[in-house]
């Protein structure tokens, strides 16, 4: 029978829950990398039993983490699994390159790179780019080696060996505005990639706090796509950069067709992002971080509407999920077995997955540690579990 | 031919965490005692450590200090030599991400 395994990053580690297809029962894994901030983990569309993991730390910097066995057991890509040295060998200079596993170097050299450029800080003034740690990580659909990170302080990263090295794409931190973008409240960060499934040249990505750009020629040249953006939280509210994105989603089966969360506003492009129009209608709040589309059903969406930029939690205190079938527009409140009192947890942008059984299942996780399961497309609404540490993200993948 | 010292480190939960590694690990050390040839002794026989003492450009982390004898010594040069009884294994180096909450 088929199953789903719900990876969960918090700030203390990583979970993963699996149930059959029912989504009824559930086991619990973990924590895993227990007392790091696992920021992401996601597993290959080729080969489910490869996950990636961003384990990262203010205090000892980045970890990327590989498991090629769904998830039971880890290793930084680069190392070799159970590899115990000898400690009482003094070290050996072969001359051989040491491996460096976890490696984010912003790329400046004269043939691929561009210089390192200063971006603007909260208040105003200039400071250097500075890798920080990976937002998130996106296995291509293709190749289980393949794999994309988004990181702070904004850049995209590409690595073709499984995440033993990688190259930044600089294309997109060389694109001439980089002394325009600044940090969201989370940081600058580059936190959603979109690999379109028909063209592997063309990708998307959205940075916090500069907006969504676009890729025709896999990651060489990027241009920005914020047409049709109003943010009055910013000097230009129509400007070419500087706009909060949240989060974008996809119909694989409609990639041209995206949906964004903004800062404020649920927003609709049906050209790739050339052109976007708002879409948040009847909403209680159109502010929130997640957003998602159905796994069968490309015209329907769903959000979790938050009451504003600084009360991070739901309005009136219910927790409810909204859910529009007509591609945005004429929301519908998902509240059965969600909390409708009392409640003032967030759920952030990354923190939001639909699996693709034949009754969708819709998940997402709550800076209060619960994750919440809807088997039939977000009528009715379970907790997996209810005391997790902040959930920072939630994927989810569909076994056979 | 340089004399090889046994140095004893003792490393942050975290760090024992990442390396599957005892809270104390020792590890052999070329040459002057230093710092720099202690994390890099350390670095090279579990190189799941590398970039987390110090980032991948070799600079001490922020929020990563380094004590021997009871003395904070993240400060000093990288190069400095270390207390004789930390170079003989008498006394251990210490590794601690610094108290900040998290």
């Amino acid at each position: 029978m088929s199953g789903v395994r719900v990876l969960v990053g918090t700030r203390k580690g990583a979970f993963i829950l699996t149930s059959d297809g029912n989504r009824e029962q559930w086991a619990v894994s973990g924590p895993h990398f227990a007392g790091w901030e696992v920021y992401h983990m996601k597993g290959s569309p080729v080969d489910p039993n490869r996950i990636y993991a961003s384990q990262t730390s203010s205090w000892f910097g980045q970890i990327i983490q590989r498991s090629d066995d769904g998830g039971k057991t880890w290793q930084q890509p680069g190392l070799e699994p159970g590899d115990v040295p000898d400690f009482t060998a003094p070290p050996e200079d072969d001359g051989m390159p040491q491996p460096a596993p976890s490696r984010f170097v912003y790329d400046t050299s004269e043939k691929t790179g561009r210089p390192l450029t200063t971006h603007q800080w909260y208040d105003g003034s200039q400071r250097p780019w500075e890798f920080t740690r990976v937002w998130h990580l996106e296995p291509s659909p293709t190749d289980r080696d393949l794999v994309y990170a988004g990181v702070e302080d904004a850049a995209l990263f590409r690595s073709s060996d499984g995440g033993e090295s990688w190259q930044e794409l600089a294309g997109l931190r060389g694109h001439g505005t980089g002394p325009d973008w600044q940090p969201g409240a989370g940081g600058m960060c580059l936190h959603t990639i979109l690999l379109d499934p028909n063209n592997p040249q063309r990708i998307y990505v959205a940075i916090s706090s500069a907006g969504a750009f676009r890729t025709d020629d896999g990651g060489l040249s990027w241009r920005p796509i914020n047409q049709g953006l109003v943010s009055d939280y910013i000097p230009e509210p129509t400007a070419e950069i500087g706009h909060c994105v949240h989060n974008l989603a996809m119909h694989p089966a409609h990639p041209e067709r995206l949906f964004m969360q903004k800062h404020w506003d649920v927003m609709r492009s049906d050209n790739g992002g050339d052109l976007w129009r708002e879409v948040s209608d009847n909403l209680p709040s159109d502010f929130g971080f997640p957003i998602a589309v159905h796994a069968h059903e490309p015209e329907t969406v769903y959000v979790v509407p938050i009451k504003s930029d600084s009360e991070h939690y739901p309005p009136e205190g219910k927790l409810r999920v909204y859910r529009s079938r007509g591609g945005g527009g004429k929301w519908e409140a998902l509240t059965q077995g969600l909390p409708q009192e009392n409640c003032y947890v967030n759920v952030l942008r990354d923190a939001m997955a639909v699996d693709r059984l034949e009754s969708c299942g819709i998940y997402f996780g709550t800076t209060g540690g619960q994750v919440y399961v809807s088997a039939d497309s977000g009528d009715h609404w379970q907790a997996i579990v209810r005391d997790l540490p902040a959930v920072l993200s939630v994927e989810v993948q569909t076994l056979p | 031919m340089s004399r090889a010292s046994a140095v004893r480190v003792i490393l942050p939960q975290q760090l024992r965490m990442l390396a599957k590694l005892e809270r104390e690990v020792t590890v052999m050390v070329t040459g002057p005692v230093s710092q720099r040839s202690v994390i890099d002794a350390l670095e090279t026989a579990y190189p799941a450590l590398r970039g987390t003492v110090r980032d991948h450009a070799g600079q001490r982390r922020p929020k990563v200090r380094l004590f021997a004898c009871n003395e904070d010594i993240s400060h000093n040069a990288p190069d400095a030599p270390l207390p004789d009884v930390i170079a003989s294994g008498r006394e251990p180096l210490l590794i601690i991400g610094a108290i900040s909450g998290g």
